[in-house]
């Protein structure tokens, strides 16, 4: 039953041959069997079963013809990031500052999940603040990739193994719950591929939209500017299914289009042959693993097979992007940080001897290294005198790196395709030699210019690499062409036949 | 003419000796006099003014505004910055931005932008403060105000404008230093304001809150900002500093959250004192925020503001730029609740200024009785509705307004928007005054008995009751000065030995008391001179 796809499930619960209760049920049986992955960080097991309960009735009435409407994901669940806000369900961002904090209201993308009759089985793991390439910086612990993963019978023995792969980050967690089968898609947030570097090291979909389609209200931010609500599926199908349920003009989010957007469905038959796509040069990187480059080598030669055009193309500004985004990611993180004084929610300290020793305090108490290292930063770039310097350049960079982008795309080039990640999913162990900050850099260097550009883009699994490790390909379009980019993807999904994780043989025991 | 003084006050002053030892040279004295001017030092005032924006919700939020809810019930989760929170532009508070940037004469930017201001305080929940710091709502323009200058005349002055600025308010503080705790209220945090900021057009503080009284009518009359000093819906900050004319500006300090005109004008003269006399002995003025003490009329340094603040000013991500159209390209726009600048400038109401211009030019009144109807709220139409039943003279009409109604008022505490008199009673006795049908002194007694007397009859009638009409026939009035200086003999004396004046309004008061103040003056003074110049002819 959790090898079904969001597609497959939603149909089967129409025709009455599928339960939401039971669906639900096989979900959290899977979520616990597999809960020393650490990837949910909060659970919301029994209320998401009630909810399911009653969604079963709904069903049953729609399918005996009692009724004649019905919710898209009645009783469907889903696994949503931790830096979503969920009212009445603790949100923590994985830091300490927010350890305790339960928001009072629930983002919009969620609200259009939850009223399309999705359940929420839990919230999952991250790194602090979505700070991190890994899911390694999180007050909960790291999260553990499922691919390859031994795992114990007992919950304790699993301290003694050694090593194990990473899930990739900031959203792990997620990507995590939809791999694992204990979700049929979850949320991420993507501001330099958060959401699509853990879908690839984990085997899954992961779509980033077009900046300004996905209300970011109740998301709590990174980098404003660059954040995108992710989209982690099992498939490409299912991955344009929850956007089309969740995308749209949002009045809260002054950043979000206007213009309505026209609800699609991807076709079966799909032809690439008129395509133009193009390779950029530049993402020949180094450090990339032979197995990332034959996959990319391979998807290229495909589209070729079938007369699509594919040219090498150029975007020049690529190798100053990972710069860029550090200077403007600081910047926004000192300023978005500082509202966390423990004075209207969150952690307080106890030095309450005066306003600043108490900020101070609470702040130190409150934030991991790598958020304070980056606030620091961020204040610094943020100075009158160092404002031109920085800030302002780095915004420059960012117009060109966007400008290569539109010129590419306005050549005639259709879609890019581009690794996700320069390798498979290291170990932790490999991982964590060194700090948050080299990892991020080196993590992000695919995704991250696409951000920049506000692009869309996705990550779909392309193969497993010799080691058994699933490798993602990334497609990128031009702006608002969201579906274009997801019809693409779907085309080269039904080419590689990718076989997703198969955890069945762990709910026999 | 007073007497030049005798020597120059400036003994610095190199021939300040020789002056002393020929204290006739008058040249001397000029030439010191002239050199003392250049001595002192001189005021240079730049304004922010601070005025909380009239709509029902918050800049930001939808939020109400209304001043005097409960604490913290007027809060929403972007108010107390709760994370994942987005601001969300109230279109309503951009277009009071536009009508006061028009009334001010300003260029409005087609294109603004919001930028985030950083500082840590507890009623800052963002940690900063949403403003427009690099590219405001408009800049430019200036204002025209009167201005009582020190020889008490009233001028027209005009002061330029820097630009104006949407920006969030904060929160309040409550600071209970006994039981050392922090109150903290949001209701006010995120409520719109318009900054105001002035080039550094003022010279001391009559100056400054004659133009902030300007620009606070100006917004009244726009209906943009109602709120008063008292509500804290309208705060200043002044940028006082000294400096000799003709040498660049001195270092100025900052003196913030002045909440009345009077603190105002207080918390300027103060400081300019104070910067002066630092400096004549020798000191340096320093560059720091401070705050004025209305109980002992001194300003004091802000102890949490000592340093200079950077306040790492960033572009609102949240935000897009925000668009402002005209005719010509309101089509352009796609949203629904956009300000199209043109309209805003036909739908303009008259401005104080467009008042006053019409009151001197339709009716020829003076400066003074202008500004004051001005300044008055519903002083205008009161007037207006005065001169409709009114035979006098408009400007014997607005000097009783201003001198002999808004003394009796002012004195009981009384505006004019609830006057208990009404127009027609008032230009009732008005004429009464006007013909001389009674006197100076029963007309304001007539001004009392309507302001605290419901009082049926009109004034004319309650005049004859009362027997207080006029006395002007010589018949009556002759007998009176005849028996006055009968009882007088050394006023008399002192009318012929030359002290005239002074002997007859001597006189003249008296005859008035025998009178109970219902003798003509002029006639009664005529007849006074008459009888003491025949008495001389004898």
């Amino acid at each position: 039953m959790l090898s079904l796809t969001l597609r497959e499930a939603i149909s089967k619960l129409k025709d009455g041959s599928l339960s939401a209760a039971e669906l639900c049920e096989k979900c959290v049986t899977r979520a616990k069997r597999v809960q020393e992955l650490n990837f949910i960080v909060t659970e919301n097991f029994s209320q998401s079963q009630k909810e399911a309960v009653h969604s079963a009735r709904l069903w049953s009435e729609y399918v005996s013809g009692r009724h004649n409407e019905w919710r898209k994901f009645g009783g469907i669940p889903f696994a949503i990031k931790d830096n979503f806000c969920t009212k009445d369900i603790r949100t923590t961002c994985a830091s300490h500052i927010l350890n305790n904090y339960v928001p009072p209201y629930t983002a919009t993308v969620v609200q259009k999940l939850q009223d399309a009759g999705g359940v929420i089985i839990g919230k999952t793991n991250m790194d602090e603040f979505a700070m991190g390439a890994g899911s390694t910086d999180s007050i909960f612990g790291p999260v553990r990739n499922p691919w390859n993963y031994k795992f114990a019978q007992s919950g304790r023995e699993h301290d003694k193994i050694n090593d194990w792969h990473i899930a990739g980050g900031s959203s792990g967690g997620s990507a995590v719950a939809v791999a694992t089968g204990a979700s049929f898609g979850a949320f991420g947030s993507d501001t330099g591929g958060s959401t699509r570097n853990p879908a690839a090291y984990c085997g899954v979909v992961g779509f980033k939209s077009t900046y300004g389609r996905l209300s970011r209200h109740g998301l709590i931010p990174l980098v404003n500017s660059l954040d995108v609500p992710g989209i982690f599926a099992k498939s490409v199908d299912d991955a344009s299914l929850l956007f089309n349920a969740v995308a749209g003009h949002d009045t809260r989010d002054s950043t979000t289009v206007t213009d309505s957007m026209d609800t699609f469905t991807l076709p079966d038959d799909i032809s690439v042959k008129h395509l133009h796509i193009g390779i950029p040069k530049e993402y020949h990187a180094p450090g990339m693993s032979p197995c990332v480059l034959e996959a990319w080598r391979r998807a290229a030669d495909l589209f070729d097979r079938v007369g699509a055009k594919v040219s090498e193309v150029s975007l020049p500004h690529t190798q100053f992007s990972i710069i860029c985004y550090s200077v403007l990611c600081c910047a926004e993180v000192a300023s978005n940080m500082s509202r966390y004084d423990g004075i209207e929610y969150g952690h307080r300290a106890k030095n309450e001897d005066s306003t600043e020793e108490l900020y101070a305090a609470t702040r130190h108490e409150g934030f991991n290294d790598v958020v304070r290292g980056r606030i620091l930063a961020g204040n610094f770039f943020l100075l009158k005198r160092n404002y031109d310097n920085f800030f302002l350049k780095a915004q420059k960079v960012r117009r060109l790196i966007a400008e290569d982008f539109r010129q590419v795309f306005g050549g005639g080039v259709d879609i890019l395709l581009t690794p996700t990640t320069l390798t498979e999913a290291p170990t932790y162990s490999w991982f964590t030699e060194v700090d948050n900050r080299t990892r991020a850099e080196e993590q992000d260097v695919f995704t991250q210019p696409i951000n920049l550009a506000g692009v869309p883009a996705i990550t779909v699994p392309a193969s497993l690499s010799q080691s058994g490790l699933p490798i993602g390909l990334q497609f990128i379009g031009p702006n608002f062409h969201d579906k274009e980019v997801l019809t693409v993807a779907k085309w080269f999904e039904q080419q590689t036949n990718f076989k997703r994780l198969d955890l069945s043989h762990l709910d026999k025991s | 003419m007073a007497a030049p003084m005798k020597i120059c006050r400036f003994r610095s002053c190199a021939i300040y000796s020789r002056i002393k030892s020929k204290p006739k040279h008058s040249h001397l004295y000029k030439h010191c006099r002239h050199n003392s001017t250049q001595e002192n030092w001189k005021g240079v005032i730049g304004l922010e003014i601070h005025a909380q924006i009239n709509t029902k919700s918050k800049l930001f939020s939808a939020s109400s505004t209304a001043f005097g809810a409960p604490t913290n019930t007027q809060v929403s989760i972007f108010d107390a910055a709760l994370p994942g929170t987005l601001p969300v532009l109230n279109g309503e508070c951009v277009r009071a931005g536009v009508k006061t940037a028009i009334a001010l004469n300003s260029k409005i930017n087609k294109v603004s932008k919001f930028d985030r201001k950083h500082y840590f305080y507890a009623d800052l929940p963002q940690g900063y403060q949403i403003t427009q710091q690099r590219q405001p709502l408009a800049v430019g323009g200036e204002v025209e105000y009167i201005l009582i200058d020190q020889n008490n005349r009233y001028v027209t002055k005009t002061a330029r404008i820097t630009q104006l600025q949407l920006e969030q308010d904060s929160g309040r503080s409550l600071h209970d230093e006994e039981g050392r705790q922090s109150l903290i209220d949001l209701n006010r945090a995120g409520i719109g304001l318009m900054e105001i900021v002035t080039e550094p057009d003022f010279e001391n503080g009559i100056d400054c809150s004659s133009f902030v009284r300007e620009v606070q009518l100006m917004m009244r009359q726009l209906q943009v900002c109602l709120g008063s000093f008292r509500e804290g819906a309208l705060r200043v900050d002044a940028n006082i500093s000294v400096h000799k004319p003709s040498e660049p500006l001195g270092v100025r300090s900052e003196v913030k959250n002045l909440g009345s005109l009077k603190d105002l004008r207080n918390a300027v003269d103060f400081e300019i004192k104070r910067q002066k006399s630092v400096l004549k002995n020798g000191g340096t003025v320093i560059n720091e925020t401070r705050t004025f003490d209305s109980e002992s009329g001194k300003t004091i340094p802000m102890r949490d503001k000592e340093r200079l603040q950077d306040y790492r000013f960033m572009p609102e991500p949240n935000l897009p730029p925000l668009y402002l159209y005209d005719n010509s390209t309101a089509a352009q726009s796609r949203d629904q609740n956009t300000t199209n600048i043109d309209e805003e400038i036909q739908n303009m109401p008259p401005l104080p200024r467009d008042v006053r211009n019409k009151l001197i030019n339709d009716y020829n009144l003076s400066l003074r009785n202008v500004y004051v109807l001005v300044n008055e709220d519903k002083g205008v139409t009161f007037f207006n509705e005065v001169m409709k039943y009114s035979n006098s003279p408009p400007n014997f009409i607005a000097n009783f307004i201003v001198n002999d109604l808004l003394g009796v008022f002012n004195a009981n505490d009384i505006k004019i928007r609830n006057s208990p008199i009404s127009p027609d009673i008032l230009a009732e006795i008005v004429d009464i005054k006007e013909s001389g049908y009674s006197t100076v002194a029963y007309c304001s007694q007539l001004v009392e008995l309507y302001l605290k007397q419901d009082i049926t009859e009109r004034p004319k009638t309650v005049v004859d009751n009362n027997g207080w009409r006029q006395i002007v026939d010589t018949e009556t009035l002759k007998p009176v000065c005849v028996k006055i200086l009968k009882e007088n003999p050394k006023l008399v004396k002192k009318y012929f030995k030359g002290k005239e004046d002074k002997a007859l309004s001597s006189l003249l008061m008296k005859a008035l008391n025998e009178t109970q103040m219902k003798g003509h003056p002029v006639l009664m003074k005529k007849i006074f001179t008459e009888l003491l110049e025949e008495e001389k002819q004898k």
